[in-house]
């Protein structure tokens, strides 16, 4: 036979088309030709395939070699075709296969021994393969750790082509350890780890019960870090589907050594501050790849010392704010990357970052004061709802040996806030209180009577915005929750206005 | 050496013009040349024009003999018979470009691997 087919998995983002890989061998000159728009990783693909082969006992066909990988309007990205192009050209110069690869694909990269090396994006292409009704798929066999959520489709793991060829030919499936990839997992970090802070402590307990998002503010040292680093572990755990989710991304990013594929603990991401928009959104010329905000997908997004952020980094997360997914247009089509994420924010109050309590150390003049926070745009500090300032813990604080709350009390609470929330928006579109429409704010969930009274108040006196106004009532929302109120009462939205409003600074 | 060189690539065209005898192809030129380059066969089968380009090898440590013509080299080859056809006044006539792959082994008999209209 002179002609071959095999499939494979290409992802367009985290979405999987399949692609049928056809080799012909006629006679003519000795060439290689490969057709379908592969990026240059895949050109490279005849060199490497040409050595697998001749190295596997297999031979390279001297004669004219068409590949062509259809659908052909696709872009082609990477090195996972080399195993299905040579299992194709095997097929192809008469090896006999036994096994029925009708519902099969094929994935890897083939090393120039005949090694099979990990690629990635294996998952999110597996399970859009099991969604194509394919039964079982030839993968890499260090990529097997990433198949466990998997149902109906079987991954075969695969590390040599020998054992490939093997398995085509007679069926036998080989005995390949599952090296597990090495784990470079952070450790977990408990609030009781934080030394005081009674009122950031408060502020991350809220911002996880209502999903709002969040701004420290506070002298360097004082533990913004520290306490953003901590909001992963009092959120609730991420349920498998959602667990499925982020794995995928990460898949795609190559960054799952830094998590384990079935972790429920919500991922925590803090890029640099001199990232630049693309890392941030994702992108990428042909294979389009998640950016910060995505693999922090139902966790959180910090970023230390926001203000030194290039202009338009920190404006490019308006959208997926916003949306909750971000989209991304390059030559190789568009692609929608999900980013449902927790931002947290942390600054120092003035550009000397000396400035606590009455500013006395501080050295900054109150114009350099005032325009350091400028640079994070008012439209995005106005999908901010709490704004929390970090004080240097007082010489008690540090003195005390008394252990703050642990994460997993909070936590507790946080679930329990979060239900009862769930509870009240069973009939509505949103589950968090962050998420209230304003509409609805002024009708359906208002506050109570006197707390309502209050805030008209503070309306008339021109201390609140009308956008403030929305952001206290959400806020208050979710200190009611936590209260145990079934409204949220006066004292509720006066701690709701502190949180939102409080900060001398903004 | 060159002299050897020279005589294996004699051996493989004569090798391949009987080859194509036995098939009643006729052979109407061998090693034309001009300024340009060398035309190794030239045959007529039937009303149809072969160009052969001949490649031998005594073994395979540069790779299989026919890699060794280049789409650079191939193309040459499409000037070279155009040019035959005009110095002969054949315009018209159908040509094709053909390549043939000697293997002289040592012990062995020469083999000869055939390759109709690469182009």
């Amino acid at each position: 036979m002179a002609l071959a087919r095999t499939q494979s998995i290409a992802l367009i983002g985290l979405r999987g088309e399949l692609v049928d890989i056809e080799v012909d061998i006629s006679d003519g000159l000795p060439g290689y030709s490969l057709l379908g728009l592969p990026d240059a990783a895949l050109m490279e693909s005849k060199e490497r395939v040409r050595s697998a082969l001749q190295n596997s006992g297999a031979q390279w066909p001297n004669k004219r070699v068409t590949v062509s990988l259809s659908p052909a309007w696709l872009h082609k990205s990477g090195s996972g075709f080399d195993l299905p192009i040579a299992v194709a050209l095997l097929i192809a110069q008469g090896v006999v296969i036994k096994v029925n690869h009708d519902f099969q694909v094929i994935m890897g990269e083939l090393s120039l021994d005949g090694s099979i090396k990990p690629i990635r994006g294996v998952l999110p292409a597996l399970i859009a393969a099991q969604e194509l009704g394919i039964e079982s798929a030839i993968i890499p066999a260090e990529n097997l750790a990433e198949t466990g959520g998997l149902t109906k489709l079987k991954p075969i793991p695969f590390s040599h082509l020998s054992q490939v060829l093997q398995y085509l030919e007679e069926g036998v499936i080989p005995d390949v350890d599952p090296k597990q990839p090495v784990l470079n997992i952070p450790e977990s970090k408990d609030l009781s780890e934080v030394v005081g802070q009674r009122s950031a402590r408060f502020a991350l307990e809220i911002a996880a019960i209502g999903g709002h998002h969040l701004l420290f503010l506070g002298p360097p040292g004082t533990g913004k870090t520290m306490l953003a680093e901590r909001i992963p572990s009092v959120l609730p755990e991420l349920s498998s589907q959602e667990s499925l989710e982020v794995a995928a991304i990460h898949s795609i990013a190559g960054t799952l050594a830094e998590r384990q594929i079935d972790s429920r603990i919500p991922p925590f991401v803090a890029p640099h501050h001199t990232t630049t928009s693309t890392s941030m959104v994702g992108g990428g010329a042909h294979s389009i790849r998640p950016g910060a905000c995505s693999l922090a997908h139902k966790g959180v997004l910090f970023i230390d010392e926001a203000p030194e952020c290039n202009a338009g980094v920190l404006d490019a997360l308006r959208q997926p704010l916003e949306s909750g997914s971000v989209a991304i247009s390059r030559v190789a089509g568009t692609v929608t990357f999900p980013a449902d994420f927790l931002l947290v924010l942390a600054a120092n109050p003035c550009p000397c970052g000396r400035f606590n309590g009455k500013g006395l150390a501080c050295t900054c003049s109150s114009l350099q004061i005032r325009r350091y926070l400028q640079k994070i745009s008012g439209p995005l500090l106005d999908r901010i709802d709490i704004r929390s300032f970090v004080e240097v813990p007082s010489r008690v604080e540090l003195a005390s040996v008394e252990a703050g709350e642990s994460s997993e009390v909070v936590r507790k609470r946080v679930i329990q806030g979060r239900e009862i929330a769930a509870e009240r928006f069973k009939e509505e579109t949103w589950k968090l209180n962050s998420r209230i429409p304003a509409s609805q704010l002024r009708q359906k969930y208002r506050a109570s009577r006197e707390a309502m009274t209050f805030l008209h108040s503070e309306l008339d006196h021109e201390r609140v915005s009308a956008r403030g106004y929305h952001k206290v009532l959400r806020v208050s929302w979710s200190i009611a929750d936590r209260n145990g109120s079934t409204i949220p009462g006066l004292q509720d939205v006066q701690e709701a206005y502190r949180l939102r409003e409080g900060s001398k600074f903004l | 050496m060159a002299r050897d060189l020279q005589q294996i690539g004699a051996d493989g065209e004569t090798l391949v013009a009987s080859f194509l005898q036995q098939q009643g192809i006729s052979i109407v030129a061998r090693n034309w040349r001009i300024k340009e380059g060398e035309i190794d066969l030239v045959a007529r089968d039937g009303t149809t024009l072969l160009f052969v380009e001949v490649k031998s090898r005594t073994n395979s440590k540069f790779g299989h003999p026919l890699e060794a013509i280049t789409p650079a080299k191939a193309f040459r080859l499409q000037r070279l018979a155009l040019a035959w056809i005009a110095t002969h006044d054949q315009w018209g006539a159908d040509y094709r470009i053909d390549c043939a792959a000697v293997h002289f082994r040592q012990g062995l008999r020469p083999e000869v691997e055939y390759r109709a209209g690469v182009l």
